[in-house]
């Protein structure tokens, strides 16, 4: 069974609590970027972009034993690093907890603050369309 | 910092006229290198804005009292003052408006009466969606045909192309005078000749030539010229419209209501005279007046002045930048403005901005509303460093230095 989305919540803000400089964090962001298994290609289609990215994102969720499997990819590094955080929360949990998700550490870690507005706003889509996708699930097992 | 121009004007005392210039952003100097955007503002115009709300704040041309009047002088000073900035031959030439995008908006929407069926407007690869999207609208109302301008690899007009697009059937042609995503300058003048022998329009788009260039109305021979306050150290949300007369007596106006008419019955409206025709409404007094104090403030450096040291900047900036290993300059013709755009070979332009705004450097990431461009580059965006008359070969040092700390973070 998976860690619960609080307790990786507050692991991922521990880990953010070691860098003491944002270039430091940025440096981790991109590596997390490099390190993220991509979406396969079939997915990385226009129908599963979302909206509100400046630079381009793709999202794929599947339901599997009750769980929701979440894979992505973007064409920028940063962006990459920090859908890998919310994968990371995200994937592999149940539906209902993803809708109730408060996702406290993106804010705890500074991340909205020091993102441009339009990469804030692209956060704030992608984590609405994780939680669409967990919604549209749970609705279908209901 | 003291750094002393050719021209003899000092720019360390022009930015101290620039309180936000003096700023921390995450806790670094800030290197504002976004004025394609927006270009920040002298205190004396900010000066103004507080000047006019503090002794004269008064609403324009109904008032017969004497702060009205006072107000309405102030406002119409700054009229004159533009038509005096771009040599226009009358003041009710320039028409208030809210910025570029409304001035073309203005003319799309007035000209498509002399737009039939058939038709055709010529716009450029180069212009920004304001100066395309318009057209579009326009087009599609009159059942029109759009043509564009190709250009070449550099950035530059095919003018050759240009000429084989030019017909009778040309009503008119919308360009900008500097690309507002590569910086490059075109030939205004030119091109208006060569349209004018078709018997076509011109209107060009002035956003980002008035803080770079002396810009002429009369001797480029425009029929139409729109331009931004906010891109020239004026305030936000205003800018102009100028028009050749001729052309203004004939276009029917914009929108309705205030004091754009001259008499109002149930059955029938006639119209004010110029300027007021194309001025319905209460208009941004504030940025009116405000922005005689930036061109007062521009005129006392001297435009000349200016365009010479922005060319020192052009060209300190191009060698520095070329020895940033894998980056790429867009917009290499030989006619262009102290702007560089530019992509760093494997990174994305988001992850080079996002970067460098950690490094308190605003550059701008994007396709720069200029998406059919940025499509013809085969690029999804670029990294844009636009320099106005308060940056520094310092800064540009910066810019550099910056690059070669965060690309290898990237890779």
């Amino acid at each position: 069974m998976s860690e619960s989305i609080a307790v990786i919540s507050e692991e991922i803000v521990d880990e953010f609590d070691m860098f003491e400089d944002w270039m430091d964090k940025y440096d981790y962001i991109i590596s997390l970027g490099k390190e993220l298994p991509l979406i396969d290609e079939e997915y990385k289609v226009d129908d599963n972009l979302i909206k509100g990215c400046q630079s381009r994102v793709w999202l794929h969720a599947e339901f599997k034993d009750g769980t929701v499997q979440f894979t992505a990819d973007s064409d920028a590094i940063i962006t990459k690093g920090i859908i890998a955080l919310m994968i990371r929360a995200l994937s592999g949990q149940k539906p209902e907890d993803i809708i109730n998700a408060d996702l406290t550490f993106v804010d705890q870690i500074g991340l909205k603050e020091h993102l441009s507005p339009t990469r804030a706003n692209g956060l704030v889509s992608m984590i609405k369309q994780m939680k669409f996708y967990a919604l549209a699930f749970q609705s279908k097992t209901a | 910092m003291t750094e002393k121009t050719s021209t003899g004007f000092s720019v360390t005392e022009i930015r101290k006229q620039f309180p936000v210039l003096e700023r921390e952003v995450n806790g670094r100097p800030l290197v504002y290198m976004d004025n394609g955007a927006t270009t920040h503002k002298p205190k004396a115009m900010t000066d103004a804005i507080t000047a006019y709300y503090e002794t004269i704040n008064s609403n324009v041309h109904r008032g017969v009292h004497h702060l009205s009047q006072l107000a309405t002088d102030a406002f119409e000073l700054t009229r004159e003052k533009l038509r005096a900035h771009l040599n226009a031959e009358h003041s009710y030439e320039v028409i208030f408006t809210k910025g570029t995008t409304d001035s073309i908006n203005t003319i799309a929407s007035s000209f498509a009466d002399f737009v039939n069926e058939g038709d055709e407007i010529i716009i450029s690869t180069l212009e920004h969606h304001s100066n395309i999207v318009p057209w579009q609208m326009m087009c599609a109302r009159k059942k029109a045909t759009l043509k564009v301008i190709p250009m070449d690899d550099r950035g530059v007009l095919d003018l050759e192309a240009y000429a084989s697009l030019l017909s009778p059937k040309t009503k008119l042609v919308a360009f900008n005078h500097i690309s507002n995503a590569l910086g490059i300058i075109n030939p205004v003048k030119e091109m208006t000749k060569m349209a004018h022998e078709v018997g076509a329009a011109v209107l060009v788009d002035g956003a980002q030539s008035m803080p770079h260039l002396k810009v002429d109305v009369r001797d480029l021979d425009v029929d139409f010229y729109a331009i931004s306050a906010h891109k020239m150290y004026g305030p936000t949300g205003i800018g102009a419209l100028y028009g050749k007369e001729e052309w203004l007596n004939k276009l029917p106006p914009y929108q309705g209501g205030g004091e754009m008419i001259a008499t109002v019955t149930f059955e029938e409206t006639t119209y004010a005279d110029l300027p007021h025709k194309f001025e319905a409404g209460t208009p941004h007094i504030e940025g009116v007046i405000a922005w005689a104090a930036s061109i007062d403030w521009m005129n006392e450096i001297g435009l000349e002045n200016i365009t010479t040291y922005e060319a020192e900047l052009l060209a300190y900036g191009t060698e520095a930048l070329s020895s940033v290993e894998g980056l790429q300059l867009y917009g290499t013709g030989p006619e262009k403005s102290a702007l560089f755009s530019f992509n760093i070979e494997g990174l994305h332009p988001y992850d080079v901005g996002t970067l460098l705004d950690q490094l308190g450097i605003a550059v701008r990431t994007g396709h720069h509303c200029t998406q059919p461009l940025m499509n013809r580059l085969d690029v999804p965006g670029t990294i844009r460093a636009s320099l106005a008359v308060y940056n520094t070969k310092d800064e540009i040092d910066q810019l550099v230095a910056a690059l070669n700390r965060v690309i290898p973070m990237l890779r």
